[in-house]
């Protein structure tokens, strides 16, 4: 891992990322245990409700009702899209970025999210899906990305700020999921996590550089939190008493917490952060509530987030086309590739 | 008459501009695994760039670091060859560079390893490893394109009549140098001719050699290079990152 040569003292993630190593305890600890003696009988829909309520995991081999197998493809798919998207806004700042250490720092981190990308697609297949079509259903637009990387990365301040709120952001939902009941979804979290933990402090880092910079370079810093938090808090999606896919999510144990459960979360873990960078949260609603312990915040604007779903962000066209085109200019490179290997395999059987 | 200072300097410029390029693929490669691995040669080149920088500003003794070296120098002051400079062209030309590097970076870290200079033989050591997967890679994507259907082969072959002039520059003998690159060449010549026959493709009969890289006199396409890598640094004099 690069860069993570800076003092931990005051970085963010320490918290998060005990949760991820208990969940990975957790997970050896009931692969240990077995599945209480039982065996899938007849009735296979009680198997796996017994399996979801012991806190076990499904496996792919394991019966699974239909709605639960097809949720997990379109939210373990929707994952794996953001990061393939996600490496666009912060791949645009590869080649400016300001020293070399920076740029080597981003360049890993940029690979890191394709090597996310390729280890959650690999996920989604053991539920009987292929790579190629969750690829294709993302180029027609029949499955989305996350919604936050439809903003444009303006200023190198932007990668630091997409690092400490988009990643910790991310890192907020995600931790819950590596106790996903389903295994293989479960184990990718556990592993992905890690790595984004990484990536917050190193933007984290970015913006307390920039922070106790030059005005120049503080007021860049400033001006990306100032964009970047809003569109960060609705990561988390629509507030409860809207969320569609929740309640069933929560049954099957896909989904731990809701949305506002974790978008407060969120809210009180960057407070403090926020203090230590010496930059200010554009909400001047944000005060400590001392009845319910916990920051009371401004809502982030939920009709733009609909809109930015819709395909009415900023970059929503951007970054598709970007992926089209790389996609089809590729088409000719992977024929050959796939021309070339057969020859191979022909070659090899004469031999023999 | 070539110093230590500018023969590092030459390698790490060379490094330097190979990765920027490299870099350059992200989000943008055919194939997602490709994505990473591309990524991976470009820190690998990165990484040997800033040893490589580093040492020269030492060996220089002007107090100038890495940044300084890769940031605050012009297109007339880089010392790379003109090879890495060229741009990425589709994913042929760039495999065709890289196979044509890389086939000049093996000899050259290996020779460098056993050199009299302990620092360069360090880098040497550590970066002929990286250039020897960088030459695996190059190798197989050239004879997978040549080889594969008739419009990668097509591709393939209009690549290296494009780029193979360039590769003569890499071996203008220096024997005053640390290495001397025309002592490369018989090296290079044998792994780039069984991989392209292995290919089924073939070297242009030409007699231009292109050079001047390791004069600063470069191709138009350097400034633009460094006008993109080096905005950011300079539009903040004096500050850290």
């Amino acid at each position: 891992m690069y860069g993570n040569d800076f003092p931990a003292g005051d970085a963010p993630g320490g918290g998060l990322l005990d949760e991820v190593e208990a969940a990975e305890a957790a997970l050896r600890e009931a692969a240990e245990r077995g599945r209480r003696g039982a065996t899938a009988g007849e009735d296979l829909a009680a198997y796996f409700a017994e399996v979801i309520d012991a806190d076990q995991k499904i496996e792919p081999r394991d019966w699974m009702p239909e709605a639960y197998r097809k949720t997990l493809i379109r939210q373990i798919a929707q994952h794996a899209h953001s990061e393939i998207i996600g490496m666009q806004p912060e791949g645009n700042w590869i080649s400016r970025a300001p020293s070399l250490k920076r740029k080597a720092i981003l360049l890993a981190k940029v690979q890191d999210e394709a090597g996310h990308g390729l280890y959650l697609y690999a996920a989604a297949e053991t539920l009987g899906v292929s790579r190629d079509e969750l690829v294709d259903l993302l180029l027609s637009g029949r499955q989305k990305y996350s919604s936050i990387f439809n903003y444009p990365t303006l200023t190198w301040a932007d990668v630091g700020a997409i690092g400490w709120l988009v990643d910790g952001a991310a890192i907020v939902n995600q931790v819950p999921l590596c106790r996903c009941s389903y295994g293989p979804y479960a184990r990718a979290m556990i592993r992905v996590c890690k790595e984004e933990s990484f990536h917050q402090r190193q933007g984290y880092e970015i913006l307390h550089t920039l922070a106790h910079g030059t005005p120049a370079q503080k007021a860049m810093a400033q001006d990306a939190v100032d964009r970047w938090w809003y569109p960060s808090l609705a990561m988390f999606g629509p507030p409860d008493s809207d969320s569609t896919h929740s309640a069933q999510s929560m049954a099957w144990k896909i989904k731990r917490f809701s949305n506002d459960e974790l978008r407060q979360r969120f809210v009180d873990m960057c407070v403090q952060q926020a203090e230590v960078l010496g930059l200010t949260i554009p909400d001047p609603a944000l005060r400590w509530n001392d009845e319910r312990q916990a920051y009371d915040y401004t809502q982030p604007d939920y009709d733009e987030l609909m809109r930015v779903i819709k395909g009415e962000g900023p970059c929503n066209r951007q970054r598709m086309e970007h992926r089209r085109r790389a996609h089809a200019e590729g088409a000719w490179v992977r024929e050959a590739a796939a021309a070339y290997a057969a020859k191979q395999r022909n070659k090899e059987k004469v031999a023999a | 008459m070539t110093g230590p200072f500018d023969f590092t300097l030459r390698l790490g410029d060379d490094a330097l501009i190979a990765a920027q390029r490299l870099g350059e693929w992200s989000t943008r490669a055919p194939e997602m695994e490709e994505d990473i691995a591309l990524a991976n040669i470009a820190l690998d080149q990165l990484g040997a760039a800033r040893l490589l920088l580093t040492y020269a500003g030492e060996l220089e003794g002007a107090g100038r670091d890495e940044d300084a070296l890769a940031y605050l120098r012009d297109d007339r002051e880089f010392r790379n060859c003109l090879l890495v400079e060229l741009p990425n062209g589709d994913f042929a030309v760039t495999m065709a560079k890289l196979l044509f590097l890389s086939a000049y970076q093996v000899p050259l870290y290996t020779a460098l390893a056993g050199c009299a200079d302990e620092r360069l033989a360090a880098i040497g050591a550590k970066a002929r490893k990286e250039s020897a997967y960088h030459l695996d890679h190059a190798s197989l994507w050239v004879r997978r394109l040549g080889d594969g259907t008739e419009e990668s082969h097509r591709r393939m072959q209009a690549a290296v009549d494009e780029v193979w002039p360039y590769t003569h520059e890499l071996f203008t003998p220096d024997p005053a140098a640390p290495v001397d690159p025309a002592t490369l060449r018989a090296d290079f010549d044998a792994t780039v001719t069984a991989v392209l026959d292995e290919a089924t493709l073939t070297l242009p009969q030409t007699s231009w050699t292109p050079a001047g890289g390791r004069d600063g006199v470069h191709t138009e396409h350097l400034s633009y290079l460094l006008a993109e890598m080096q905005v950011l640094h300079r539009a903040h004099p004096g500050a850290r990152w």
